[in-house]
This record gives structure tokens, sequence and C-alpha cells, in this order.
């Protein structure tokens, strides 16, 4: 049964990741005063890529060609280890939160290496950005994720939604800077403005892009997809982390309803901020990303410090 | 038996080594076998036609290598059998050989943490050894003889070796520099380059500065032991006062410190690595920098005994500063082998965070996390043997078919040498710690263990340790930008010079073989990290008294060091889901075979013509992080535009220099120098070349002696 549930939700995960791009750009086009396209717009676009035939450059070696099936995998991993609509997942105990890291970790490597394959000066130029912000944002995050590991005196993402939960609603000081980092990097992992333009071709600002240039096909809709994935993941551990309430401990339809219910609509919310935010704020200089990044750090150290000094009790 | 078996690992590898003394001896063997077959006529036909062949002037050279390396190869499988049967054994085994000193003989103990020391020089010797026949076949007999690179070679794997067996200070330093010295004649081989003679002596004088802190180190012991004895049993159970432990230590760490290349004390390791011939910085790096791990933790842990968490706090500070600036001078360079020995650095750093984890919980009482800690550090300083090697080897075929060192003239070898490119990728991988191999793992053990820092009851402790975790994590990230570098460089886009497009894949099977064999175990060792944690438990439970409780160690499938409440990882299980999704993706999106793939021409942006000047260089991948973390190096960066025409509008030239360095060699060892030099000065005053003084002096110091003797 938590086997089935596990599956279950890995699917929806993968399935609904489009979604909430295509909710993400309707917020975004809608507040800038455009007309939107339809929600299901991203699943066309996958459709359509699936279906084209892929154009491969032909100095492409191998790791180019399988690169897209280890990054969606990874995602598809990565998506299981995370409790979406029930905690209690045996998947999160095969792999707890550093692992996951670790995939993100992997799915990135393996996209940079795809970026220096063929030998255009594009891709060189997005692997070598891609992974100087990453090696930055790396550390930022596990500063967060061990803010949360330490509180809960587990790594397991399950255990550690379960025990906020059990907790209640308490206002620790460890956790609104632990929130706050960890949506700092939410936004330079998965390529948004300030740190990056998902929706940009232009040579200098690219950097997700730029890796990706020579991939078409369904080559490109495995990689499309799992950087949908990838941001849907860092949204529900932003809500299912920080605001835990509504996920199913039991495995009763009507627990599992709600608890889908409440992830939409969280999701919703925390997407309908980033749209916003998209518009207010414009893209930073490739150079003041650190210090973006470093002021995440900071906070993630911040937050570990006031669990150690404010909470720990002894 | 088992120490029959440990001994005679030791013995062949002195026996490969002076095998290979008989590279000039041709002539004289083959009249040797001649005398033989006139005494014998009945020697059979096979055996006779073979030796007869192997004698000819032709194939002798190749049959006496590849004998060298036999014996070398059985001594590492005899080491590694003796490891592990140690280690599944979990005895510890006494002997004493009667030579040494009249009073002190040589003294040998073989348990569980030599065992695994022993294991891990076993399998890097035998990858060296099916790799060594293929690497070193086209050397030029004159200017670098084998008779010197066996000779050497087989005495510096007996060192290692002996070095683990020591049961008394005496012994280990005879072992030790056995060790040290052997390796100096290995980096000085190709010692026709001024650079490389200076590499081997700045290597030197460092060995020998920190095999003098070791031996200030054993004496501190011995001085507290019972009847001022240097075997390790007295030392054992000497009674030192906590301040004359602390600077015991503090001399333990200086002295395996500089043979581990920790920072500042690393700057003879990324100048020494690259000058040996590979399969030598294989061994260098993969296996000597982890005997000297050895013997810190047989120094703190066993002979010191009682640690204080002082001791562990420095340990860490000093393992989280040199991962950190170990990968950062790794990413400024462009020399392969230098790159890789920076890596080293880095790794051992990771290591000692691991050792001094473990001492701070040990230290406060918290045995059962520092058990963790240090099979974190264990298991970290066997998969660094591994992959390391591997990547060294890897960089020794790519030197052999391309003949570059600097990665800047490489690139598109993947279409080349398709054998290399997939080993050397799984190094790559495992060393910038990705799931599912075994860098991973013990990256997540230590992390495992960092984070049980709430445990402890100094709130300064409690903070640092999440501190230098994230450093590790750090150290792990900008791993993995170098070896995206490294590799993307080396192996993907287009081959930026002509050996480079001409290069082709290694032959023989020798050389892929012996790099298969760690790939392969990097693998392994990634997916079932149960059987080596098995083992390293037992050590654990030989050195600290301590091992981790049943349940974490029981699965197979599952690793789970403190409980399974609070972390776990199922490697299998991560393997199985990413082949069961990547497969169906495959299987699916692929189906249809009208959508087979089409080859094209990469975009060029219309201007027509790719040239491989126009791929980003390593210089240039490393670019934003040398400019954010400017600070750590000492960069030099000029930019020459030569200008023509009226008012200067036209640029014909442009010239870029860029010049990384160390920052140690100008901050630390400067003001060293000068020290030494002001010093030697004064007491040079005293050396007038006169012998009436000389005599005159030597009268005095008797005369002074003998006032504070009476």
């Amino acid at each position: 049964m938590n086997w089935l549930m596990a599956i279950v939700q890995t699917g929806l995960f993968v399935i609904l990741a489009p979604l909430l791009t295509g909710w993400i750009k309707w917020c975004k086009c809608r507040l800038q005063n455009r007309r939107a396209p339809s929600l299901l717009q991203p699943y066309r676009d996958l459709w359509k890529l699936t279906h084209k035939q892929p154009v491969v450059a032909e100095q492409a070696s191998w790791l180019f060609i399988i690169t897209p099936y280890v990054i969606f995998s990874a995602m598809i991993l990565a998506a299981s280890t995370v409790p979406l609509i029930a905690v209690d997942l045996p998947t999160s105990a095969s792999a707890d939160v550093i692992v996951l890291v670790g995939f993100f970790a992997l799915a990135r490597f393996f996209q940079a290496l795809a970026g220096l394959d063929i030998g255009t000066a594009f891709g060189g130029m997005g692997s070598s950005r891609e992974m100087t912000i990453s090696s930055l944002a790396e550390p930022a995050m596990l500063m967060a994720v061990f803010t949360l590991t330490m509180a809960a005196s587990t790594t397991n993402l399950s255990f550690a939604i379960g025990f906020v939960l059990d907790q209640g609603i308490v206002l620790r000081p460890s956790f609104v800077f632990a929130l706050f980092a960890l949506i700092l990097i939410a936004i330079a992992e998965t390529g948004r403005i300030p740190v990056d333009n998902p929706a940009t071709h232009l040579e200098l600002t690219m950097i997700h892009e730029a890796m990706i240039l020579e991939y078409s096909g369904r080559h490109l809709a495995l990689i499309e997809w799992a950087s949908e994935v990838k941001l849907m993941l860092y949204g529900v551990l932003i809500a299912n982390i920080f605001f835990p309430w509504g996920i199913a401990q039991q495995f009763t339809w009507s627990a599992l309803g709600d608890a889908l219910l409440s992830i939409v609509a969280k999701l919703m919310l925390l997407a309908l901020f980033l749209a916003l935010s998209e518009t207010l704020f414009a893209k930073m200089r490739l150079f003041r990303v650190q210090e973006y990044l470093s002021f995440a750090y900071l906070l993630g150290l911040l937050g570990l410090l006031s669990h150690i000094i404010l909470e720990v009790s002894r | 038996m088992i120490l029959a078996l440990a001994y005679s690992a030791v013995m062949l590898s002195f026996l490969s080594g002076l095998l290979a003394l008989s590279m000039r001896q041709r002539k004289m063997l083959s009249r040797l076998w001649q005398y033989i077959l006139g005494k014998y006529p009945n020697v059979p036909q096979a055996w006779r036609q073979n030796l007869n062949d192997s004698l000819t002037e032709q194939l002798y050279p190749m049959r006496l290598q590849q004998l060298v390396f036999l014996l070398l190869g059985i001594s590492g499988l005899l080491a590694l059998l003796a490891g592990l049967s140690v280690l599944l054994a979990q005895n510890s085994i006494t002997d004493q050989i009667n030579i040494g000193l009249p009073w002190l003989h040589w003294h040998v103990r073989f348990d569980g943490l030599s065992g695994l020391f022993f294991a891990i020089i076993g399998i890097a010797v035998i990858a060296v050894s099916l790799y060594g026949p293929g690497y070193v076949k086209n050397n030029d007999e004159q200017q670098h003889p084998f008779a010197v690179l066996g000779l050497f070679s087989g005495l510096f794997v007996a060192g290692m070796l002996l070095v683990l067996l020591a049961d008394d200070a005496f012994f280990f330093m005879i072992a030790w520099e056995l060790m040290s010295v052997t390796s100096y004649f290995l980096v000085a081989f190709q010692h026709e380059h001024s650079a490389n003679r200076r590499a081997a002596f700045l290597y030197l004088i460092m060995a020998e500065v920190g095999a003098i802190a070791i031996i200030l180190g054993f004496g501190v012991l011995a001085g507290y032991s019972e009847d001022f004895s240097f075997t390790f049993t007295a030392m054992r159970a000497a009674q030192l006062s906590p301040t004359w432990a602390t600077i015991a230590f503090l001399l333990a760490l200086l002295g395996f410190g500089m043979k581990a290349g920790l920072v500042p004390i690393h700057v003879w390791l990324p100048e020494a690595h690259p000058v040996a011939p590979s399969h030598i910085s294989a061994l260098m790096s993969g296996v000597m920098l982890k005997v000297a791990v050895y013997g810190l933790i047989r120094f703190t842990y066993d002979l010191l005994g009682d640690v204080q968490w002082q001791w562990g706090l420095v340990v860490l500070v000093v393992g989280a500063v040199s991962s950190v600036l170990g990968v950062l001078y790794a990413l400024m360079q462009h020399n392969l082998k230098r790159l890789l020995a920076y890596h080293s650095v880095e790794n051992i750093g990771i290591i000692f965070i691991g050792l001094g984890l473990s001492l701070i919980f040990i230290s406060n009482g918290h045995e059962h996390i520092g058990v963790v800690a240090l099979i974190a550090a264990l298991f970290h300083t066997l998969n660094h043997a591994l992959f390391k090697s591997l990547l060294f080897l890897g960089a020794g075929s790519i030197l052999q078919q391309t003949h570059e060192t600097d990665i800047e003239h490489m690139g598109g070898l993947i279409r080349n040498m398709p054998k290399t490119s997939v080993l050397f990728l799984i190094g790559c991988m495992a060393i910038s710690a990705l799931p599912p191999l075994n860098g991973f793992v013990s990256e997540w053990l230590t992390f495992q263990a960092a984070l049980q820092a709430d445990v402890l009851e100094s709130g300064v402790l409690r903070s640092l340790i999440p501190v230098s975790a994230a450093a590790l994590t750090l150290a792990a990230a900008l791993a993995a930008a170098c070896f995206v570098k490294v590799y993307g460089t080396i192996f993907l886009g287009l081959p930026r010079s002509r050996h480079c497009a001409k290069a082709q894949e290694v032959e023989g099977k020798g050389m892929p073989a012996g790099m298969g064999l760690l790939a392969g175990l990097c693998f392994i060792l990634g997916i079932f990290p149960g059987f080596v944690i098995h083992l390293l438990n037992n050590v654990s439970g030989q050195l600290l008294g301590k091992t981790l409780s049943n349940d974490a160690v029981a699965g197979w499938i599952w690793l789970a060091p403190v409980s399974m409440h609070q972390a776990s990882y199922a490697a299998p299980f991560v393997l199985l889901a990413i082949v069961l999704a990547g497969g169906v993706s495959f299987w699916y999106l692929r189906r249809d075979p009208a959508m087979a793939l089409r080859h094209a021409e990469p975009w060029d942006c219309g201007f027509g013509g790719l040239t491989p000047r126009m791929q980003y260089t390593s210089t240039a991948f490393s670019m934003p992080i040398r400019r954010i973390f400017a600070k750590v190096w000492h960069i030099e960066e000029k930019i020459d535009i030569e200008k023509q025409g009226a008012m200067d509008q036209q640029v014909t030239d442009i010239h870029y220099q860029l010049h990384v360095d160390d920052v140690s060699w100008l901050r630390i060892y400067p003001p060293i120098e000068r020290t030494v030099n002001r010093t030697a000065r004064v007491v040079g005053r005293i050396q007038t070349g006169n012998i009436r003084v000389y005599l005159a002096d030597s009268f005095a110091t008797l005369i002074f002696l003998l006032w504070v003797i009476s």
C-alpha cells in the first residue's frame, strides 16, 4: 500500500508539474496585461516536442544523447522522495533529503557536460555559469535543510514533515530564516528571475537555456519536463516543510482528497508570489548573483544558529 | 597464516623490485640459461622454447616488465587477502622479527586497522600492475631505465606495507623512511627537467621535516612510557599529562599532515605528483597519503588513547580549510595531474573532517556518533584511494596517447578513446560525490555524523560543526564544477590540438583492465556500501571498543548509521529506480522508427564554421569562480592590446596572460625561508674553517657537558 502510494504520488508530481508552469505563465501574463495562453499550453508543447524528429549535431557524442534521460530520471527520483500529498513514504526512507540534493547535483552534472559536448560557445558559457551558481547555492540550500533536519533530528523528509505537524503551530525563528533562505535558493536553482530568465534566448544573459540550446525533439521535451518537475519540487518543499497542514497522515480517501486540494492551493499561491516577484524585479547582472546567494547562505546560517542558541533545550 | 600472507606480500614486492634490476643483465641471464640447459638437458620443450624467446633482445624487456608487474600484482593480491582476512577474523596478530637494534627487535602487529589499509594498498597495487606494463612499454630505456623505476616501485610498495605492520617506533620510522625516500627517487625519475628535480627536492625536504615531527611525537610518548621503551605496547600504557599529550598530538598532526597534504603544508603535493610517472602518481596520491592518515589514526586513537575535544576541533578546522582551499586551487589548474593532486588535498580534508568529528564526539562521551564519523572517514579513505587512482591512471592513458599534460590543448577525446572516456567519467562522478557512486556514500555518512551536533553540550561546537558541514558541501559542489570542467575540456567538444585529433584508444587489455577494476569497485561500493561498513565496523570495534548498533549494519540494502528513524539510504533502490525511469522513457520515446535521430551541423549563428577556438576553455570555464573567490589566490592578469592606424583605432593583436598562484607560497614559506637563512648565517660565524678553533670548541663542549653531568 505504501509503495503503491509512493508510485501514485510520484506520478502525480510528474503529471502536475507542467500545469504549475502553465499557471505561473498565466499569472505573469495577466499581471503584465498580456493575453494568457491556456493553462494546458505546456502539455501541448511537450506533446509537440515528443512527436518531432530530434536533430542532433554531427559531433555529438553518446553523452549528449543519454543526458536527457539521466536528467529526467534523476528528477523523477527526486520527486519520489518528497512527500506531496501523504507523509510516511517508503521512498523517503530510501533516499533522504541529502540524497535529494545529490539527485539535483547528478542532473546538473550531466546537463553541464552536455552543454560542453557540441563545442559551441553558448553551451560552455551556460555550463560555466550554471556550475558557478549551483556551487554557491548548494551550501546555502543545505544550511536551510540542516536547520530543519536538526530541529526534527531526522533527514528523512516524511518524518521531518510529520515532526512539524506534531508540533502544531509554533513560531520558530529558525524556520523563518530557513524559509526565506530556501525561497531565495529555489529561485536561483530553478533559473527564475532575478537570477536567470526562463523566457529569454538573449545570448549574454542565458544560463539554463544556453546549455540546452542544441537540444530538440524528445530530448528537449524531457529536459523541459524535468525542469518543470524541479520547479514544482522546490515549490512542494517550501509548501510542505514550512506549511505542512493539510497533508494526509492516513491513507483514507477523504484525507488524500483534502491533501491534494490543499497542496494545489498552496502551490497556486506560491506560484502567484513567484509571478508577482518576476513581474516586479528585473534580472540581476551575473556577478551580482554571488551577493544574492551569499545572502541566502547567511539566512540559512542565521537559521541554524538561532536553532542552536534559542531552541535547543537542555 | 594471515601474517604469512602479509609477509609474503612484502617479500614479493621486494622481489619485484630486485627483479627489475636485471633489466640490463640479459646477456648474463642468457648465458646462465645456456649453462642450465647444458647441465639439465631434459627441460620440457615448451619451457625451453618460451624462455629462449624471452631472452631474445626484442622480447626480453617486455617480458621482464610483465614479470615485474606480475610479481607486484601478486603482492597486491596477497596484501588484499591478508587485509580482508584479518578484518573478518577480527583479531590482532603480533610477532617479532629478529632484526633491528639488539635491545629492540622489530615488533609486528597486524590488526583490523592495518588490515583495512593493507586491503586499500592491495587493490591499488593490483590495478597499477594491470595497468603498468602497457604504460611503461614505450619508455626510452636509455633515458628512463626501467630498472630504476621497477626497483623503487617495489621498494615503495614494500615500505608502505611495512609501515602498516610496525608495532614499535623504530621499525615504523625505518619503514616510513623507506616509503619516503623511494618515492623521492620515483618523483625524480624523469630528472632531465630541472622543474622535476626541484619538485623532488622539495618533496624530500618536506618529507624529512615531517618525519622529524613524527619522531619527536614518538619521543614524547616514549618518554612517558615504562623504561623508555619504543614499542607501541609501552606507549599505549603510558600515562601522559594532558599538556604533553596535546604536544605529542600536535607533532603527529604536523608530521602526518605534511605527508597527507593538509593546507598549508600541502605545497609539495601539487609539485611532486604531476612529475612522477602516472601509475606512480596513482600510488602516491591514492595510497601513500592514506598511509599518513593511517599513521595519524594509529597515533591518536590507539597510542594516545584518551582524546581531547580540542584536538578534534583543530582537525575539523584544518580539514574544512583544506577541503575548500584544495578544490579552489584545483579549479584554477589546467595541468591535469596537478589538478588531480590538488583534489587529493581536498579529499584528505574531507577525511580529516570525518576524523575531527569523531574525535569531538568521542571525547564528549558520544561514542556511538563518533563511530559513525570514524567509519565515514575510513570509508572516504577507501573511496578516495579507488577513484583517485582511477583518475591518475586515466590521466596516464591520456598523456600516453596525446602527449599533452595541459587540458587547454585537449578536447573531443570521447570519440577517439571510448573506453577510457567511460572509465574516466565514472571516476569524475565518484569524486564529485554524485549518487549512486561511492564518493556520495562517504560524504553522506559524514553529513549524518555532523547533523548529530545537537547532542553536544558546548554551544560553540554545536554551531561550528554545521558550518564545517557547509564547508564540506561547498567543497563537494565546487568539485563537481571542477570535474565538469575537466571532463568537458578533455573529452567533449572539438579537439584543440592536432595530437588530440589524432589520438587513439590505448592498446592492449591491461590498461583498461586496471582502470576498469577501480571503476567497477567505485560502482559496487556505491551500490552496496553495507559490506564495507560491516568491515569498517570491525575496525572501529577493535580501535574504540565501540561499534554501530546492530540494525545499522544488518541489511545490505539499507544504510542507516544512527537509526532508521533518523536517516537512511538505500542505494540499490535508487539504482533500480534510475534504471527503470531512464529505461522506460528511453524505450517509450524511441519506439517509433520514423523518429530516429537526424544529424546536422550545429547552429553557428550564421557565420559559418565552428572552430575549436570558439569553445570555452578551462580557464574561461572557471573564470566566474575565479572572480567570486578572488582573494584566495594570487592572481596576475595582464592584457596587452596592440593598436595601429590613425587614432589607434585598429586593434592588431591582443595578448592575454594569466598566472594563478598558491597563496601559501607567498605568505607562509618566504618568512620561514628568511628565518632559516638568517639562522644559518649566525651559525656560520663559528665555522671559521680553522681546525684549532674547532678543537677548542669541542674541548669547551666536552668540559661543559662533563660539568652538567657531574
